[in-house]
C-alpha cells in the first residue's frame, strides 16, 4: 500500500507528489488523464513571485495586491504565507530544471499582469503551465512516483470520519478497482466545465474530485466565485492569454474605441466586456500595435488559434472576443495544514478553497499555489501517513456500491439524452450564473438543475462495453457537475450583494456589513445539501 | 458537408475493425467533428481529447497516413482517420500509451543534478525553447518507421527531452544522461526525419539526435554499426 495517493497529476498533484516524496512516502498520482494533459498545461500568463528582476517589488506589495483583490475573502495569514514563500518556489522550479524564460545576466524574466503593482509574474514565453506542468512530470518520473494514468476516480472511502483510499475505474479494462493509502491529496481541478461551450478550461475540468469530497463529508466554500477571463475567442471560448494586454493589447468596441482599463482586475475588465454584449455591440482586442516580430516572440500560440478557430490573424486584423468562465476560486474548504474536514484527506490547486483568491483571482496566483500549497499538502499528507499509518479498511462497502452503480448505469432507461442536457446546463450558466447574475435568472436555474438531477435515472448511456468508456465517464462527470451546479446556485442566490467576480444585477454594491469575510459553506448530511454563510452575524 | 472516414476498432466486436463514414460540417476542427457525432450521432465513438488549443498532446490521430493534432485540423472530403500506431489498440481512436510514455523513464529523461553554480542566459534558454515546447502528442512516436523494426527504440520525444536536460546548463551529470541513450536509442535512428514532419510545436527531433550522437561521441561512445564494419575488415 501506498502512504499518500494524490488524485490529480496537474500541477498541485505533482507538487504534492514530489514534496511528499522528499519527505520519504511512497507516493501513487491517480488521474484519469496522463498528467501533461492536465488543465496546468493550459496556464499561459506565469507564475508570481516577488523576485525584483524586472523592476522593484516586494513580497508586501505582493500581498497588498492578493488581498485587495480577494475583495475581503482572502485571509491575510494565509495569503502572506503564498507569497513569502514565493521566491523559493521559484527556486524550487529552478532546481527541478523548469525552462523560465531569461534577461540578461541568467535572471528569471518577469512580466505585469492584471492586478499587479509590478511585474512580478516568471513565465515560459506563453507556455509557462505547459514547462512548468512537463518539468514537474519529468522529476516525479525520476524520483520513483507510480502513476496510475487514466484511472477514472468515483469517490474516497471512508470509515469513521477518516480517509482510506479511493475506487476507481481502471478506464482500459472498465475494471472498478479500490486503492488504499495511509493518506489522500485531492488535486483534481476546478469546475468551470459546468460552463461547457463558454470557458477555456479543458473538457476535463469537471469538478469529480470537489463532488466526490462533498459527497465524502468535506465542506465546499465560496462556490459562486467563478472568474470570467476577459478574452477568449468569440466562437469557441478558447483562451488568450492575459499577457496580450498586459504587454498593451486595447479593447476596443463596435466603434473602434477603448472603454475600460485594460490592465483593471479580470471581474472589472468582463464585466465592462459584458455591458458591452448586451448591448449587442461586438468587442475586439487590438494587438496590431505590438508588430507581427512581437506577437511572434511572445504571444505565438495566441496568433496560431485566433487564425484557426476565427480565421483571423491578430497580426494584421481585430480580434473579436467574448469573456468566458476561466477559473473556480470555490472549492474544498481546508485548515491551515491544507487537510479537509475529512481525516486524512487533504486539498491542493484549483479544487481547494485556501482562502487565497477570495472573490477574484490574480494571473499568475493560481500557478503560485499550486507549487506552494500543493508541497505543503504533500508534505502534510506524508506527515500524517507516518503518524497515523496503521489502520486499514474495516469493509469493502464503499467498493460495492460503484462497483454496483457502475453495472446499474448500463441499465438506465437512456429516455433522455445527456449531452444535450450537458450543454444547455453550459448555456444556461453562462447567461444566468455568469458575468451579471439576478435572483430571477438564478432560481430559475436552480430549478432546472434540481430537474435535471431527477431525471439523471432517465439519461443514461448507449455504449454498454468496458474498455475505455467514455460515454459512460462523460455521464459520471454530468453527474458531478450537477451536483456542483447545485452548490453554486444556492450560494450564488443567497449572497444578495456584487463582491469580485460574483455580480448581481439586482444588489449591484458590496454589502460590507453583511457579507464582509462571510463564507458560503456547502455540505451533505445523509445525502442532504446543506448550506450556510459562515462567519455571518 | 463533407464526409470523413473513421477507422474504428473494438474487440469484443464482430468484426473488430471496421470503417465508417460520416458526414459533418466543413470548416470545423477534427475535434469538432468527432465531439459532435459522439453527442449527437454515435456515443460509443472513442477518442482521447482535453484543452482544444493544441496544449494538453490528447486528441492525436492519423489522418490519410499523418500524424495530427484533431483540434487543429480542419478534416478535407475524404480523410481517412485513423490511431496512431505502434501501440496496441484499445477502443477506435484510442491506443494504450503506456509503453510508449514509458520511453521517458528508460531514457532518464530529467534534470539528473542540478548546478548550483550554473547561469541560464537567454542565449542558453532559447537554445531548447522549441525542444521544452513538447506536448508529448506521440505523433513523432506514431510516424517513425523505426519502431516498426524496432520495437524497444526509445523513440523522438523521449531523445529530445534528453537533449533538453543534456544542453541546459543546469544539468550536472550529462554523462549519466548520454550514457543511458546508447542502447535502443541515438544510434538507431535513421535519420529520416518523419518525427520532424509531422511534429505539430516545430520540434526538430532528428536534429536533436544528431546533437546528442556529438555529444556521445566527446563522451568516448561511438556508432556500434560503425563498430561492425570494422571487424568485418572492411579497411584493406
Amino acid at each position: 500500500m501506498v502512504d499518500v495517493l494524490i488524485i490529480g497529476g496537474g500541477g498541485a498533484g505533482l507538487c504534492a507528489a514530489l514534496a511528499a516524496r522528499e519527505a520519504g512516502a511512497k507516493v501513487a498520482v491517480l488521474g484519469k488523464t496522463y498528467p501533461t494533459r492536465s488543465q496546468t498545461s493550459m496556464a499561459q500568463g506565469g507564475i508570481n513571485a516577488a523576485l525584483g528582476n524586472a523592476e522593484e517589488d516586494s513580497i508586501e506589495a505582493h500581498i497588498a495586491d492578493t488581498l485587495k483583490s480577494s475583495h475581503g475573502l482572502g485571509s491575510e495569514e494565509r495569503i502572506r504565507r503564498l507569497c513569502e514563500n514565493g521566491p523559493d518556489a521559484i527556486a524550487w522550479l529552478e532546481r527541478l530544471g523548469t525552462p523560465f524564460s531569461r534577461i540578461e545576466g541568467g535572471k528569471v524574466a518577469q512580466r505585469r499582469l492584471g492586478g499587479a503593482s509590478a511585474k512580478r509574474a516568471c513565465y515560459a514565453q506563453d507556455y509557462t503551465g505547459l514547462k512548468m506542468l512537463h518539468t514537474l512530470y519529468d522529476a516525479s518520473l525520476g524520483r520513483g512516483i507510480t502513476f496510475y494514468d487514466e484511472y477514472f476516480m468515483l469517490n474516497y472511502i471512508v470509515e469513521d470520519g477518516r480517509v482510506l483510499g479511493v475506487t476507481a475505474i481502471e478506464l482500459g479494462s472498465g475494471e472498478v478497482k479500490a486503492i488504499g493509502a495511509k493518506s489522500v491529496v485531492v488535486a483534481s481541478g476546478g469546475y468551470g466545465g459546468i460552463y461547457r461551450g463558454f470557458t477555456t478550461n479543458s473538457s476535463a475540468s469537471t469538478g469529480d474530485g470537489v463532488a466526490a469530497a462533498m459527497r465524502a463529508g468535506a465542506v465546499l466554500s465560496d462556490m459562486e466565485f467563478i472568474q470570467f477571463h476577459p478574452t477568449a475567442l468569440k466562437g469557441s471560448g478558447v483562451l488568450i492569454s492575459e499577457s496580450a494586454r498586459g504587454a498593451g493589447g486595447y479593447l476596443l468596441d463596435s466603434r473602434g474605441e477603448r472603454f475600460v482599463d485594460e490592465l483593471k482586475p479580470r471581474d472589472e475588465v468582463a464585466a465592462a466586456i459584458w455591458e458591452q454584449l448586451e448591448k449587442e455591440e461586438e468587442v475586439y482586442l487590438d494587438i496590431r500595435h505590438l508588430g507581427e516580430r512581437f506577437i511572434e516572440e511572445h504571444l505565438p500560440q495566441e496568433r496560431k488559434l485566433a487564425i484557426l478557430y476565427e480565421g483571423v490573424d491578430p497580426v494584421r486584423d481585430l480580434l473579436p472576443i467574448k469573456p468566458v468562465a476561466h477559473y473556480t476560486m470555490g472549492g474544498i474548504e481546508v485548515d491551515d495544514r491544507h487537510m479537509t474536514k475529512v481525516e486524512g484527506l487533504f486539498a491542493a490547486g484549483e479544487c481547494a478553497n485556501a482562502y487565497i483568491h477570495g472573490a477574484n483571482r490574480l494571473g499568475g496566483n493560481s500557478l503560485l499555489e499550486t507549487v506552494v500549497f500543493g508541497r505543503e499538502a504533500g508534505e502534510s499528507a506524508a506527515a500524517f501517513a507516518g503518524q497515523n499509518g496503521d489502520r486499514v479498511t474495516a469493509s469493502s462497502v464503499q467498493y460495492e456500491r460503484d462497483r454496483a452503480f457502475v453495472s446499474a448505469v448500463a441499465g438506465f432507461t437512456n429516455q433522455i439524452d445527456f449531452y444535450e442536457k450537458r450543454d444547455f446546463l453550459g448555456k444556461i450558466f453562462y447567461r444566468n450564473v455568469g458575468i451579471l447574475r439576478s435572483e430571477m435568472g438564478l432560481k430559475g436555474v436552480l430549478a432546472a438543475v434540481r430537474q435535471m438531477q431527477k431525471e439523471l435515472p432517465f439519461m443514461g448511456i448507449v455504449d454498454k462495453s468496458r474498455e475505455f468508456n467514455t460515454n459512460l465517464t462523460e455521464f459520471i462527470e454530468f453527474g458531478n457537475m450537477l451536483e456542483l451546479a447545485e452548490t453554486i446556485l444556492v450560494g450564488a442566490i443567497g449572497r444578495n450583494e456584487s463582491r469580485g467576480a460574483h455580480r448581481r444585477a439586482d444588489f449591484a454594491q458590496e454589502n460590507d456589513e453583511k457579507f464582509y469575510g462571510v463564507h458560503s459553506l456547502s455540505w451533505k448530511e445523509d445525502g442532504v445539501l446543506c448550506n450556510e454563510f459562515g462567519g455571518m452575524e | 458537408m463533407i464526409k470523413i472516414r473513421i477507422k474504428r476498432f473494438h474487440a469484443a466486436r464482430e468484426p473488430q475493425s471496421l470503417e465508417q463514414e460520416w458526414e459533418v460540417k466543413e470548416g470545423a476542427t477534427l475535434l469538432e467533428s468527432l465531439t459532435e457525432i459522439k453527442c449527437r450521432k454515435d456515443p460509443t465513438l472513442t477518442f482521447r481529447s482535453g484543452c482544444r488549443s493544441s496544449v494538453c498532446g490528447s486528441c492525436a490521430v492519423r489522418v490519410n497516413g499523418k500524424e495530427v493534432l484533431a483540434c487543429a485540423y480542419k478534416p478535407k472530403d475524404g480523410d481517412l482517420i485513423e490511431p496512431r500506431r505502434f501501440a496496441p489498440l484499445i477502443k477506435d481512436l484510442v491506443v494504450d500509451e503506456k509503453e510508449s510514455f514509458r520511453t521517458i523513464e528508460r531514457a532518464s529523461g530529467w534534470l539528473e543534478r542540478f548546478d548550483q553554480e550554473a547561469v541560464v542566459t537567454p542565449d542558453d534558454e532559447k537554445r531548447t525553447e522549441r525542444q521544452s515546447d513538447c506536448i508529448l502528442c506521440h505523433s513523432c512516436y506514431s510516424a517513425c518507421p523505426v519502431l516498426e523494426v524496432n520495437p524497444a527504440f526509445l523513440g523522438p520525444f523521449a531523445l529530445t527531452r534528453v537533449w533538453r536536460y543534456v544542453a541546459d546548463p543546469r544539468e550536472g551529470d550529462s554523462k549519466t544522461k548520454i550514457d543511458t541513450i546508447q542502447k535502443d536509442g541515438v544510434w538507431d535512428c535513421t535519420l529520416c526525419g518523419e518525427c520532424t514532419m509531422v511534429c505539430p510545436q516545430g520540434i526538430d527531433p532528428k536534429n536533436d539526435i544528431l546533437m546528442l550522437r556529438a555529444r556521445s561521441t566527446q563522451m568516448g561512445h561511438s556508432d556500434p554499426n560503425m563498430g561492425n564494419f570494422g571487424s568485418f575488415g572492411l579497411d584493406f
